[in-house]
């Protein structure tokens, strides 16, 4: 329910959701799940122990076509995009003049090996990355969203099956962090093996009229249930993965964030992307302050918002992201602390509601990563 | 939506069962559903003063904390201690397992503004 005057869209699969239960609320101007009868827990559970299928459709996935796609994409991120080979993906950031974070997106040069770049973006920043895009990108390259296509991600040990059951075995082989095109039942689709959980598993790119139907047969795979908006927050959580808006803003660095491994080591040399001063002089002195994993004692979660202390109880940061993290049966959260407070192992105190509890820092992912290594 | 004939309720979604001075409250089978998984729970103090619209502890699920409030006057006598382990309980046996605290009553007149199961089911259909 909500008052807002401008109503809230509804990606291809808003029928399913609603046909299994779905529990819908707005998120980023759209009608999604947060979670199904199962509820937060078993999704989650359900994700690390066999496969989920989550919609994803509220992202922003785009075309940016042009010879000059990589060159202008280039000057917005610090990846390296022109050794990309064909059908391999990047995780980066859009970044502003001060090194900050504008939005994180994934770029993707098609295996075709086409002149174009095809990138998803979030859902809350789709309208502003497309306008900086384009306006960067003018006369350049061309922005072409893609505005009647659904993104459906299975995450899970057991995704890999069900994709092939549906796409054929060669995506059991298929690298992580590429994507190739697949046809089912006549219909082509761009699958990429990446995800937003720290498990192996698969999104898929598929036109809005096939979706409810690839959706359907995901979902007919062994161990796979459908999983909503709850589940892939304490995923990504559990998973250290940043979600932006909360972990990391336009005042925050890549480097601050613990996500160098993103910026490319010929960008690291060469610089010419926004912020490159502030980038490389933190890449050459360390930040001032680093993003943390945060293992709060106890059973009581430590949310977003909540101050981080010393153990003098003088307040030295903030929790970006916490939550309850069912793979662990304990509160996980993330935050940022001074450097020299970074190291795992580090006590510090979480500041939640009247009280205040002690937490270690802790390296992240805080759950194993099973990404698929071949 | 399970809501037995013999208990009063608050709307707040509070569950009352009178056992002569003293009262046994819990969350309804509603509330739980709305909250989804808990996975903690605040209890009160055994000794506490409770008051109707005084928050007496809270009901953490996965997504967000709930203030829980007391529908009635009195003081706490008794606290669910099985709930720190097993917060789950409140989703899963709402009415028995997941009684959270007892109080003897201070205002026993106060019964009569509760709703018996009729009327909140009413009141949770329509509300």
């Amino acid at each position: 329910m909500t008052d807002s005057p401008i109503p809230l869209k509804r990606t291809p699969l808003y029928d399913l959701h609603v046909e299994l239960g779905g529990r819908m609320v707005p998120y980023a101007g759209y009608e999604m799940p947060v979670q199904y009868p199962a509820g937060i827990l078993k999704e989650h559970l359900q994700t690390r122990a066999a496969a989920s299928l989550f919609d994803v459709s509220h992202m922003g996935q785009t075309w940016l076509d042009g010879a000059d796609a990589i060159a202008v994409m280039e000057e917005l991120t610090a990846a390296d995009l022109k050794a990309l080979a064909p059908g391999e993906q990047r995780y980066t950031q859009l970044l502003n003049a001060q090194g900050g974070i504008f939005d994180d997106l994934i770029i993707t040069r098609p295996a075709d090996g086409g002149d174009r770049l095809y990138m998803v973006v979030n859902a809350a920043r789709k309208a502003e990355d497309y306008a900086l895009i384009r306006e960067h990108a003018a006369g350049r390259a061309e922005l072409r969203p893609l505005e009647d296509h659904a993104l459906l991600a299975i995450q899970g040990p057991q995704a890999v099956a069900a994709v092939a059951a549906l796409f054929g075995d060669a995506v059991r082989t298929q690298s992580f962090m590429t994507q190739h095109g697949g046809v089912w039942n006549g219909v082509a689709c761009l699958v990429s093996r990446s995800g937003y959980t720290g498990e192996d598993g698969f999104e898929i790119s598929v036109p809005a009229a096939a979706a409810a139907d690839l959706a359907r047969a995901l979902l007919a795979a062994p161990g796979c249930g459908p999983a909503g908006l709850g589940a892939r927050d304490s995923l990504r959580l559990e998973a250290g993965l940043c979600l932006y808006g909360q972990d990391i803003d336009a005042g925050t660095t890549p480097v601050e964030a613990g996500l160098v491994w993103s910026i490319g080591k010929r960008r690291r040399q060469e610089g010419g992307f926004p912020g490159a001063d502030v980038i490389m002089a933190q890449l050459r002195d360390g930040p001032a302050r680093r993003r943390v994993g945060l293992l709060p004692e106890g059973r009581v979660p430590a949310r977003s918002g909540a101050a981080i202390l010393d153990s003098d109880g003088t307040e030295i940061g903030m929790v970006t992201s916490g939550g309850f993290g069912p793979s662990l049966e304990a509160p996980v959260a993330m935050g940022y602390v001074p450097a020299a407070l970074a190291a795992p192992g580090s006590a510090v105190q979480l500041a939640v509601r009247d009280k205040r509890i002690p937490a270690k820092v802790v390296k992240m992912p805080l759950v194993p990563q099973n990404y698929y290594r071949g | 939506m399970s809501i037995p004939a013999n208990l009063k309720y608050a709307e707040d979604h509070e569950w009352v069962r009178v056992e002569g001075d003293n009262a046994v409250i819990g969350i309804t089978d509603f509330a739980q559903n709305q909250l989804g998984d808990i996975v903690f729970v605040e209890l009160p103090e055994p000794g506490t003063e409770v008051a109707p619209g005084k928050a007496v502890g809270s009901i953490e699920s996965v997504k967000a904390v709930n203030e829980l409030f007391c529908p009635l006057s009195g003081t706490v006598t008794e606290v669910n201690t099985e709930l720190e382990n097993s917060p789950q309980s409140l989703n899963s046996d709402p009415y028995e397992a997941g009684w959270i605290f007892k109080i003897r009553l201070g205002k026993p007149a106060e019964l009569d503004g509760l709703m018996d199961a009729d009327a909140y089911g009413d009141f949770t259909a329509n509300g």
